[in-house]
């Protein structure tokens, strides 16, 4: 069994610590049970069960540290794993900048957990896909989708005390549904830590709607439109903005790097209906209430209406700041109204609703730009209506500049990243002046 | 689709998921520090147990398979060791070992496949797993509307294989390494850099595939992968700049890193084939950013660009490599990274102009030195070679035995391939690469016959759409070329193109002596998502009237 209980971890981490010779040591633990049905052409392509479980020991003399992992358990393995991240150590050179480990931490119960989630079987997840490929049979469109379900735990344990644990599950369904001829594409994604939660009948609808409604797309002119991005198409623009991190900016080199020197704290950065922050406890998308760094995780706010609140400071560069170390977040929640994408929709003179996006990738890391394309249903809309679908767009655009020109946000939903496979709560949002640099064939 | 950044300061490894991490559990909380524990000099008790051994473990699943109802199986048994070095300016960050051991199975049962995997490596636990990868299969069989067809391939019986490496990289002493990457930092900061990352990967797969045709194979796979990127900052001007390695992942051992003058090439600057100094590449990427700094804005517009293969290779993997991979033809990977353009009736028709009549691409699992040369793929298929596009037209495309069929054939190319023990073996991109010119020509010949043309060198930003028709790239490095000449560098230029109309604008390829392997560790593809290193041979190209934009932006 890969899931070890809070009390199977802890003893196994106690018996790894005890081989250790060096002045400090980490262990840790993770694994997973997790599985997974891949289909396409509206059968399944693949399937499977995996179970994984691994050991891994960070150790120093001194401020020289070496790290080894491992996943094999028997005595010997255990201490071999000790040793030669000990060697490691001892040829690895001093880093100046490390940090003597933290002690005990008292920290909340994370509840991130669901025994639901934990106890599906092969039987259960054919079922979920078979509904899903009946709803793109009968809308005569090729399904192409992938569900997959995950409970894993990690847990740490240093040699000054310090212990935490944490146990989660996680499912995700994505979809994407195509005519036979290739011209109309619609896509949907969810994500829950709890299955009973995961609908994949009325989440292909979706996407069978969307891949419907998209044949005949016309092309129209690039340029700077008003676009819809729904909460899909939004997460994917703004997952490379998230790091928050005090360092870079500090030394230069990020798009929170205050001109002459210094970092953006307290500048006013973004429309003030922007407010982005983390916070473990949300029932909607919970994360770990530890840091890997031994420290808690609470709720804080990284953008205030607007304004840059908090940067996430690792311990040493708090130190060479003089401020309080501040750990990065531990998930990303967007503010957002009560207006849905049909609201939104219905105020829109003119614009385009783009359904997600794709292949994004950073032009500029000091002003984040990005390119990358539409994708899976992109629409113009004209006095408050949907008119007719049109052909993909490439942008090239930063989601800092786009966070200045926000018209309208709706309200927040769970959406994934399937490329970093992470889940946000952002809301769709309306952005004038968005800038789309040329069209695409790709259907 | 590439998800390795390329650069040191962004050294992201894909699989996130299968090695643990023991930095900073946060979302984004600085992905430079979440590096995963990678791998140490490699004493002789972490190679896999003797072959005998574990003919004997595959064994055990390969029958359980068949008593359970299986029709054919194919067991992987796994032990991967990884060393990774990071440092930055005169320190290192990390340094790390990781090892994975395990077994992966996958069975065919009514049809339909079936995958389980474990770390578990006894006998009993591989007859369970053996026993679960079948029930899955029957599982899903219910949902299965036509079987599976798997193109027949002969048992080779007990073979091996292993990288031809002349110096294993894992028995380098870790101190030579560190003081390697230190040295090349130091370079870096005497020559005027404000920061400078560097960093050593080191990959061995050991691998062990049996199937149930009658074939055994031990696999000794090797991988490095040396890179750095260097900044420096011009304060008044407010401008940063970065250049990253011209160097390349390759299946080589360390000797990658022992310079050779046989292997450079004197071109605008000194360029590395089968040899790479990297102390000598920093201190001219340092020198060069001094240059980018005071580059001036590109001027959009329509130019004829000369690409180096540190740049094409990535245009050759997104364009040609991924849009010719039959299972994104057939819709396989419509719900990830997407179709392709290449439908089959285009191949069908035997005319399909994909490029000029000089542009030629080989798929091959074979070129020594490369990321996809092995001795056999995961389903027990020898290594080969095959053209794709001939004399500008599609010929073919690149499967594995269950979708050989859809093409008419008789075997598969042997593209079969799964990134670890506990991953699913599926089509994976073989080399794919562009052909020298026969005509004798350099580089530097090449940039005397452009009138208003730019010069790109080393791979930079990239993005693709999913059915791989609209394309935009940058590189390290653009050199402005008027009338015959290289007159200075500009900045903020990408090239935009549609793929079709790009290959056809390619009118001079450089020769033999200018071919070069660059290529990825990472390329990402399938769900769950896995990882796999291709490599790309080409000659420096040039292509006619292509769109360039501006991509400067501003946020204050």
């Amino acid at each position: 069994m890969a899931i070890l209980s809070k009390e199977e971890a802890q003893a196994l981490l106690k018996k790894v610590l005890a081989f250790s010779k060096a002045d400090e040591c980490t262990v840790s633990l993770s694994g997973s049970e997790s599985g997974n049905i891949r289909y396409a052409r509206n059968a399944i392509s693949t399937s499977g069960d995996i179970s994984t479980l691994s050991l891994g020991v960070s150790a120093s003399f001194g401020k020289k540290t070496g790290s080894a992992s491992i996943n094999e358990f028997d005595d010997a393995s255990l201490e071999k794993v000790v040793r030669r991240a000990e060697e490691l150590a001892q040829l690895a050179p001093e880093n100046p900048e490390y940090m003597p480990l933290l002690g005990p931490l008292e920290y909340k119960e994370p509840i991130g957990f669901v025994p639901a989630t934990a106890a599906i079987t092969p039987d259960q997840r054919a079922d979920a896909v078979g509904k899903s490929i009946q709803v793109a049979k009968d809308a005569k469109l090729q399904a192409a989708g992938y569900l997959e379900d995950t409970t894993g735990f990690n847990a740490i344990m240093n040699s000054k005390g310090f212990f935490g644990y944490n146990r989660d599950t996680d499912v995700v369904f994505t979809i994407t549904t195509r005519n036979e001829e290739g011209t109309g594409s619609g896509y949907a994604a969810r994500g829950f830590n709890d299955i009973t939660k995961l609908d994949t009948l009325s989440t292909t609808k979706i996407a069978a709607s969307k891949a419907n409604g998209s044949i005949g797309a016309r092309s129209i002119e690039p340029g700077k439109y008003t676009v819809i991005l729904e909460p899909v198409a939004a997460t994917y623009m703004l997952s490379s903005m998230f790091g928050f991190d005090a360092r870079s900016a500090d030394e230069g080199r990020s798009f929170l790097s205050k001109p002459g020197g210094g970092n953006r704290l307290g500048e006013k950065l973004m429309d003030e209906k922007v407010t982005i922050y983390s916070d473990p406890f949300n029932p909607e998308l919970p994360a770990s209430t530890w840091n890997g760094d031994g420290s808690e995780n609470k709720r804080i706010n990284w953008i205030e209406k607007g304004v840059v609140k908090n940067l996430s400071y690792s311990r040493y560069w708090a130190k060479q700041k003089g401020v309080q170390p501040v750990p990065g977040p531990s998930n990303i929640i967007m503010e957002g109204g009560t207006m849905s994408v049909e609201d939104m929709i219905k105020s829109t003179e003119r614009g385009i609703l783009v359904s997600r996006l794709w292949y994004i990738r950073m032009v500029d890391p000091q002003t984040l730009l990005l390119t990358g394309l539409t994708r899976d249903g992109t629409f113009y809309i004209e006095n408050g209506k949907i008119k007719y679908p049109v052909m993909n767009f490439r942008f090239n655009e930063s989601p800092v500049i786009m966070l200045n020109n926000v018209e309208a946000l709706g309200k927040p939903e769970r959406s994934v990243n399937v490329e970093s496979y992470r889940s946000y709560l952002i809301p769709p949002m309306k952005i004038r002046d968005f800038t789309f640099t040329s069209t695409s064939e790709a259907v | 689709m590439v998800q390795d950044y390329g650069s040191a300061l962004n050294f992201i490894p894909l699989n996130r998921r299968k090695f643990i991490y023991l930095t900073g559990m946060g979302v984004g909380a600085g992905l430079i520090g979440s590096v995963p524990v990678l791998g140490s000099s490699i004493p002789e008790e972490l190679l896999s147990p003797p072959a005998a051994l574990k003919k004997e473990l595959a064994d055990v699943a390969l029958n359980t398979a068949k008593s359970r109802g299986a029709t054919y199986a194919d067991v992987r048994i796994g032990r991967y060791l990884n060393q990774f070095i990071s440092t930055r300016e005169n320190r290192v960050q990390g340094v790390s070992n990781n090892e994975s051991y395990g077994i992966g199975i996958r069975v065919l049962a009514n049809g339909a496949w079936g995958f389980a995997a474990s770390s578990k490596v006894e006998k009993d636990a591989i007859a369970k797993t053996a026993e679960k990868a079948v029930q899955i299969a029957k599982v899903n069989a219910r949902l299965q509307s036509a079987p599976v067809i798997l193109a027949p391939q002969k048992g080779v019986g007990e073979v091996s294989w292993k990288t031809p490496i002349q110096k294993n990289a894992f028995e380098v002493p870790l101190k030579d390494k560190i003081d390697l990457l230190l040295s090349v930092n130091g370079i870096a900061l005497q020559n005027g850099a404000n920061f400078v990352n560097s960093a050593l990967s080191q990959i061995n797969e050991q691998k062990y595939i049996a199937t149930t045709d009658g074939s055994y194979i031990e696999q000794d796979v090797h991988r490095l992968w040396p890179t750095f990127t260097v900044t420096k900052l011009d304060r008044a001007t407010r401008r940063v700049e970065t250049r990253n390695a011209l160097s390349a992942p390759v299946g080589m051992g360390f000797e990658y890193l022992t310079p050779d003058s046989k292997e450079e090439i004197n071109g605008l600057f000194t360029l590395y084939k089968k040899r790479y100094n990297m102390q000598e590449d920093i201190k001219t990427a340092t020198l060069q950013l001094t240059d980018k700094l005071k580059a001036k804005p590109v001027e959009p517009g329509k130019y004829d660009i000369i690409l180096d293969p540190t740049v094409l290779f990535l245009t050759i993997h997104e364009s040609v490599g991924h849009t010719t991979e039959l299972d994104r033809v057939l819709g396989y990977e419509a719900n990830f990274a997407g179709t392709s353009f290449l439908t089959l009736d285009k191949w069908r028709s035997g005319k399909f102009k994909f490029g000029s009549n000089i542009v030629n691409f080989v798929a091959d699992k074979i070129q020594p030195g490369s990321l996809g040369a092995i001795g056999y793929d995961d389903e027990g298929v020898p290594a080969k070679s095959w053209n794709i596009i001939k004399d500008g037209i599609l010929v073919n495309y690149q499967t594995i035995r269950d979708q050989a069929h859809m093409l008419n054939l008789k075997e598969s190319q042997g593209c079969c391939y799964a990134d670890h023990w506990s991953s699913v073996p599926f089509q994976r991109m073989p080399n794919v690469s562009l052909q020298p010119g026969k005509v004798p020509l350099s580089a530097l010949d090449m940039i005397k016959n452009v009138e208003k043309g730019l010069y790109f060198l080393g791979r930079n930003s990239y993005s693709i759409d999913q059915q791989r028709y609209n394309f935009q790239f940058s590189g390290q490095l653009c050199y402005e070329i008027r009338n015959g000449k290289i007159a200075g560098m500009v900045r903020d230029a990408s090239f935009q193109a549609t793929t079709e109309e790009f290959w056809n604008s390619c009118t001079a390829v450089c020769d033999q002596n200018d071919y070069r392997l660059c290529g990825t560790f990472s390329d990402g593809k399938g769900q769950p998502s896995q990882s796999s290193a291709v490599s790309h041979g080409c000659s420096t190209t040039l292509f006619k009237g292509v769109n360039v934009i501006s991509t400067a932006s501003k946020i204050d």
